[in-house]
């Protein structure tokens, strides 16, 4: 599903975010990405989500090698991802149904399937009956949850958060959490760049940690039993 | 495919409505953008009016392409009037008509107001004089200077003045006109497309939050371009009706004066507004500018808005 190859980012201002950093996310699994600011969870995220492509190395997601993908097809890759973002990105001039809408709308799906699935995203984040409410009106948790109907109302196989939980008090960053190891239960890859150590931890699941863009002193390990072992990357190719 | 085609219409409507919805919530700027289009395609259109009007209330000079024939003084009238009917059944005439001396004489003293200065005269002094028309077939140049040499040849013709040069000189005049409408058309297009433009460019900068996450969700450009181009193309669509109603209005204010000025000369001439075919091409032009402009900003804009950040 996604496969870091030796890859490094540096920034057209010169810092190096990622040096040489290999890693394999499969199918169906649900993974955290940890460590300090600036050592480069978000720019994994970016790499994955392909707003930026790598200075060396290989990164491939759902099968394609982003730094090869021609720009045209760009909007088609994003469309196989759901991105969730820790000030969630809403339109605030838009109704909570619009801005849940906009991947569907964007991908010239019909009306009548954009009404059904945009209540089924919203039903799965608890939101049902919110659908003409601004998203001014709602609580932070709640535009949140609004984010993460929109990154999955188009079903996409692959979802990717970055510090979702980082606004939110404890319970609320529990609930955010259960949404994603619901998704995640049904097959949908999940990558969660977080701080928020107490919830992985709890989580029992596999925790990547990261150190100045290298796989950082806590390593790439899987947190607890019943998780499948990470397959060596001989065994992906 | 009925699905994929509902989907296109859908898809089109859906920019259209929003794109209506968007320029209503910001009635000013509309207004204001509107109303500059407007003004700059009012000018062009207005001076096609006025050319067109000018060669309709002109046109019958064009038929007047002719010859005076000027008999020598001591011709009679009666001779005049033998030679006028020769002339007349000639090849290539299609009239000839004689005004005799004493019937000039008449008209001049009635129209000029110089009748007791005439009285003192001792005889008159207007010659007698013929009026030849062509037919239509035999109006060309050389056809007629045959037709002059001709006259000319006659002992009893003074002169024969060609009444040409004139009518070619007011066509030259108004050729140039029609280039200076065409110039001023091309120029203040221009300025219908970057007005437009910059117009379009704000917008896109005022949405760039909504256009990053579009994209971040997999719009393609085709799809953010599209509410733009239709508003360009509204914007121009309604520019071009504001030029409409002011060069329509214009026309209303100038026709009274135009048809006192055609009784004046006792003509039939009717000052015309733009008709049905230039509302057309005005409307047409107005959504083409709109749509280039529009297409030029959001080519130049969007490529430049890229999601950036997680």
């Amino acid at each position: 599903m996604i496969s870091f190859e030796r890859v490094s980012k540096r920034y057209p201002n010169g810092r190096e975010a990622l040096s040489d950093l290999s890693f394999a996310i499969h199918d169906g699994e649900m993974v955290f990405l940890t460590g300090r600011s600036g050592a480069g969870k978000s720019t994994v995220l970016k790499l994955i989500a392909l707003l930026e492509r790598p200075t060396r190395g290989q990164v491939l997601v759902n099968g394609d090698n982003t730094a090869r993908l021609p720009l045209r097809r760009v909007p088609l890759f994003r469309r196989r991802l759901g991105v969730v973002f820790q000030d969630h990105r809403l339109l605030m001039d838009r109704p909570v149904f619009d801005n849940v809408a906009l991947p569907l709308i964007v991908a010239d799906t019909s009306f009548r399937e954009i009404e059904k699935r945009v209540r089924a995203a919203l039903d799965q984040v608890g939101l049902l009956g919110k659908e003409r409410v601004a998203p001014l009106e709602l609580s932070v948790g709640e535009q949140q949850r609004v984010g993460i109907a929109r990154a999955i109302v188009s079903k996409p196989p692959l979802l990717v958060a970055d510090e979702p939980t980082g606004n939110l008090d404890a319970t609320l960053a529990a609930e955010v959490m259960g949404l994603f190891r619901r998704f995640n239960e049904v097959g949908v890859t999940v990558v969660v760049a977080t701080h928020d150590l107490h919830l992985v931890r709890a989580s029992g699941l596999r925790e990547i940690v990261l150190d100045d863009g290298r796989i950082g002193g806590g390593g790439d390990h899987d947190g607890g039993p019943g998780q499948p072992p990470l397959p060596s990357m001989q065994a992906l190719r | 495919m009925p699905g994929s085609l509902s989907n296109w219409i859908a898809r089109h409507a859906h920019a259209l409505v929003s794109t209506t919805g968007h320029l209503g919530r910001h009635g000013l700027a509309t207004v204001f953008t509107v109303a500059v289009m407007g003004l700059a395609l009012a000018l062009p259109l207005a001076l096609n009016v006025l050319v067109r009007n000018v060669r309709d209330a002109t046109g019958d000079f064009s038929e007047a392409v002719g010859l005076s024939v000027y008999f020598k003084p001591e011709v009679p009238e009666q001779k005049a009037r033998q030679m006028a009917k020769s002339a007349g059944e000639r090849t290539g005439v299609a009239s000839a008509t004689l005004i005799t001396a004493s019937e000039a004489l008449a008209e001049f003293r009635t129209q000029s107001g110089f009748g007791a200065a005439l009285d003192a005269l001792p005889d008159n002094p207007l010659p007698n004089v013929l009026t030849i028309r062509p037919s239509p077939d035999a109006a060309s140049p050389p056809q007629l200077e045959a037709l002059r040499s001709y006259l000319l040849s006659w002992p009893e013709v003074d002169s024969v003045q060609l009444d040409r040069d004139w009518v070619l000189r007011f066509s030259a005049i108004l050729e140039l006109l029609r280039r200076v409408v065409l110039i001023t058309a091309v120029l203040l297009g221009a300025g219908v497309i970057a007005v437009v433009g910059n117009t379009i460019r704000l917008e896109i900068l005022n949405r760039s939050a909504e256009i990053e996450v579009t994209k971040l969700v997999g719009g393609t450009n085709a799809f953010v371009r599209r509410p733009f181009l239709y508003a360009g193309v509204l914007y121009g669509l309604l520019a071009g009706l504001i030029a409409w109603s002011l060069v329509a209005l214009a026309r209303a204010s100038v026709a009274p004066a135009a048809l006192r000025l055609a009784t004046a000369y006792g003509s039939g001439f009717t000052f015309k507004g733009p008709s049905l075919a230039e509302l057309g091409i005005l409307l047409l032009a107005g959504m083409a500018l709109g749509w280039l402009g529009a297409w030029i900003a959001a080519a130049r804009q969007l490529a430049r808005i890229e999601p950036r950040t997680v």
